[in-house]
């Protein structure tokens, strides 16, 4: 089959008659093991679709968002491991891949409104924090570049708030978790100390509170009625006329 | 990587005249020439895309092919495939979906003392609420207010919402917020507490409240480990609802259930149920790039309709003014409207301003559609595609230095993995679809018109008219999520479910095959294809 066929399968892109329009290489990769051939330009992800796979694990949001499809690689000819998102990483020839959609991690179970952020309130619920020999395999395989060996050892030292702050951006895929020699769950770890800085240490919005109990107390009710029984035209009028708050 | 060279012409006129244009302010539009470019450049409003449903309660409604195509279509399953008798879960309150709308409406039932079950087609959080970026809307601040609030959703739904979901949305969104800061969801806050409101577009108040450009992640993470904290929650995962069971009194008593990697089917009994099953992005209404999940394939919608549930507004759709079309691997990727919340214009091929950067999504969407159809003033992709610029390096110049790597580190970090900097250099947008408007008929506590079937989230509708403001829909699935627990919860306690039966599903089919619907397809489908039809057409089907 001619190349510019299989490219036409993909998506159907539009044909462009201009000069600009470029054609796609194909690169093998290696699913599983298993070798097959693909146009450079799809990400992990599509490749696998490409190739024939419906996809239930190892899918989710196709944005790098949702932290299902963390995929380990190797290159043909090093002998280092990478790692990135299925939906996020570019193919390339030579690439041995397999998706790691799932694995084995014990979460703690808390009330977190019950909770006090203590320096030793994480290692309470995951003493296995204490064993984190700073290989730093975790922030190397994070797909997120974040320093995840920083926010294990700070939630160590029960500095919670630097913990939430270095955590913040994690999608929780779990890679860090796979590559653990302490067999930590990173993530988990993470999360607890993200929900206890923000629910217990950073200052609650005293406007909110106030709004709250305003709205409890019943105070825009009326108001609300009242804006409610007006008809189409008078509501389109005072829309026009609102004023808005300058940026 | 990064752009190519024919496009970086139209980029140094961007960054030449960015110095110019700072501080400069488009025109917002009248509400008449908004309503002049919908008519003429909104998807929504071409006709030919779409056509009259001939079976259902909605016979007659008109919608988007690819929505009419599930609709008219046989049911996923015969009433004769499964044995209704053999139960296997037996509970108080069924949450189908794992979003924002099921985990808040789980934990609502289960604290009301409800048995509460939680089932979902992919694993618990795989839904657009973790997709979400820009914010959520809430009138928390002095200068605010609930009633506010409620003109601005009012308008941006062009005065078709209706009125007691509104008023449900927009006071309830407080008592959200507050129940997130006490959960430890990670909001943007001054030191002393404040949190950072900023505007959107519509919004005639800066009131939405974010975590970064991780808004949805950070909640709907938040709202996982909660659901997981909570041993009362029953969570099962992987797991898709096929078909709704009805009872011999007319009422939803459970579902059939599929474990989507073996394929063994499940029965749930159930005294209330709650559908949280999300939207239809992955439909691609009309050829439309998605910022979707997935998972968004309208499954519920379609359980519903077979059930004999009425739908309100679906053919009005919500087009992302600003989903990326450059590079090619990430088409249809949400750029959220918090880049131009933060002051980022949209611009043409020769860098000039065509439109107010915040006007509601749906006239937003239509300028930059009428700029590329009608003005020619777009930038054609390598693949063809078009596009305007969303200049994004304006930020730092109006916010200082530093700005955009920390507001948006989301969006840097996803362009950075092709090289493309948007610090220095604006990225290619155009709109894709994004949002269902409408959805379930509900009332303002969630009910259906089916005893026993409650509906939150993207899946119900009319909250948002024909055109839903950002910040409203995290804030929809927690206000109406919230409500469908309760209600469900207190509904079980009264409720005697009856003989249990599939017997609409022959009555559905009779009605296809009264309308001369001759079709071998088949929905829900659960999920979408992606494979190559050339690939499809060489598989065989022998079993393994």
């Amino acid at each position: 089959m001619a190349d510019d066929k299989v490219l036409q399968a993909i998506d159907e892109p539009p044909v462009m008659e201009s000069e600009i329009c470029v054609t796609d290489e194909l690169v093998e990769v290696y699913i599983m093991g298993k070798p097959y051939t693909v146009p450079a330009s799809l990400t992990i992800m599509k490749a696998m679709e490409y190739v024939g796979y419906k996809l239930v694990r190892g899918v989710g949001c196709r944005e790098g968002f949702c932290g299902a499809c963390g995929t380990v690689f190797r290159r043909r000819g090093d002998y280092k491991l990478y790692s990135g998102l299925a939906c996020q990483t570019l193919v390339e020839d030579g690439m041995y891949l397999t998706q790691i959609p799932s694995f084995p991690a014990e979460k703690a179970v808390y009330d977190i409104r019950e909770l006090e952020p203590t320096a030793n309130t994480i290692l309470s619920y995951y003493p296995e924090l204490a064993r984190c020999v700073s290989c730093n395999s975790c922030t190397k395989v994070c797909p997120q570049e974040i320093d995840v060996m920083d926010y294990v050892n700070e939630a160590l030292r029960g500095d919670i708030e630097r913990a939430a702050h270095t955590s913040f951006d994690c999608i929780m895929c779990g890679l860090c978790t796979v590559r653990c020699h302490a067999e930590m769950p990173q993530y988990l770890i993470g999360i607890l100390a993200r929900r206890l800085y923000a629910a217990h240490i950073a200052a609650r919005a005293q406007d909110l509170e106030s709004r709250v109990q305003q709205i409890l107390d019943g105070e825009f009710d009326k108001e609300l009625a009242d804006i409610k029984k007006l008809s189409e035209e008078e509501l389109k009028d005072l829309y026009k006329k609102r004023d808005i708050e300058p940026t | 990587m990064g752009y190519p060279d024919y496009m970086r012409e139209s980029i140094e006129k961007v960054n030449a005249t960015r110095s110019k244009r700072l501080g400069v302010q488009y025109p917002r539009l009248t509400m008449e020439q908004g309503n002049e470019v919908l008519r003429d450049y909104h998807p929504d409003f071409k006709d030919e895309q779409k056509r009259n449903i001939l079976v259902g309660p909605n016979r007659g409604d008109p919608a988007n092919h690819e929505f009419a195509d599930v609709l008219e279509a046989h049911p996923a399953i015969r009433p004769g495939d499964v044995d209704l008798e053999q139960v296997d879960w037996d509970v108080d309150v069924l949450v189908i979906g794992g979003g924002g709308a099921g985990s808040t409406a789980a934990m609502m039932a289960a604290e009301a003392g409800a048995k509460t079950l939680l089932v979902t087609k992919l694993r618990l959080g795989d839904a657009n609420t973790m997709m979400a970026q820009g914010g959520i809307q809430a009138a928390s601040k002095p200068q605010d207010s609930p009633t506010i609030h409620y003109l601005d959703v009012m308008g941006g739904g062009h005065f078709t919402n209706k009125p007691e979901l509104v008023e449900a949305l927009v006071k309830d969104a407080p008592l959200v917020i507050k129940w997130h800061e006490e959960l430890g969801v990670m909001y943007d806050k001054d030191p002393d507490g404040t949190m950072l409101t900023i505007h959107g577009g519509g919004t005639s108040r800066k009131r939405m409240h974010s975590a970064k450009d991780y808004s949805g992640g950070e909640i709907m993470k938040t709202l996982r480990d909660e659901v997981r904290n909570r041993p009362e929650i029953e969570v099962v995962e992987f797991s898709s609802a096929v078909e709704l069971i009805m009872d011999d009194k007319g009422a939803c008593v459970g579902v059939v259930l599929m474990n989507m990697e073996t394929q063994e089917y499940k029965i749930v009994r159930s005294k209330a149920t709650v559908l949280a099953t999300g939207g239809f992005g992955r439909l691609h209404i009309q050829g439309f790039e998605t910022t979707n999940h997935y998972g968004a394939t309208a499954d519920g919608i379609v359980m519903a309709y077979h059930v004999g549930v009425k739908w309100v507004f679906m053919d009005s759709v919500q087009y992302h003014p600003t989903g990326a079309v450059f590079p090619e691997q990430i088409v249809g990727m949400l750029v959220t409207e918090k880049v131009r919340g933060l002051g980022a214009q949209v611009l043409n091929l020769d860098g000039d301003q065509f439109t107010y950067p915040l006007e509601p999504r749906d006239i937003e969407s239509s300028k930059i559609i009428r700029e590329v159809e009608k003005e020619g003033k777009g930038i054609c992709t390598p693949t063809g595609k078009w596009g305007v610029w969303l200049d994004s390096p304006l930020i730092d110049l109006i916010h200082g230095p530093g700005t955009i790597e920390r507001e948006l580190p989301a969006m840097v970090r996803q362009y950075r993995r092709f090289d493309i900097d948007i610090i220095k250099d604006p990225v290619l947008i155009y709109p894709t679809l994004h949002y269902q408007n409408g959805g379930i008929d509900i009332d303002a506590n969630t009910a259906t018109s089916v005893p026993g079937l409650f509906a939150a989230g993207e899946v119900a509708g009319g909250i948002h008219g024909t055109n839903r403001l950002m910040g409203n829909s995290l804030l929809d699935v927690n206000v109406f999520g919230r409500r469908a627990g309760r209600s469900a919860a207190a509904y079980s306690r009264d409720a005697e479910p009856g003989k249990p039966t599939l017997e609409h599903l022959t009555r559905y089919e009779e009605e296809l095959e009264k309308a001369k619907v001759e079709t071998d397809r088949h929905a829900p489908i659960l999920l979408p294809e992606y494979r190559p039809e050339h690939l499809r057409e060489h598989m065989l089907d022998i079993p393994l």
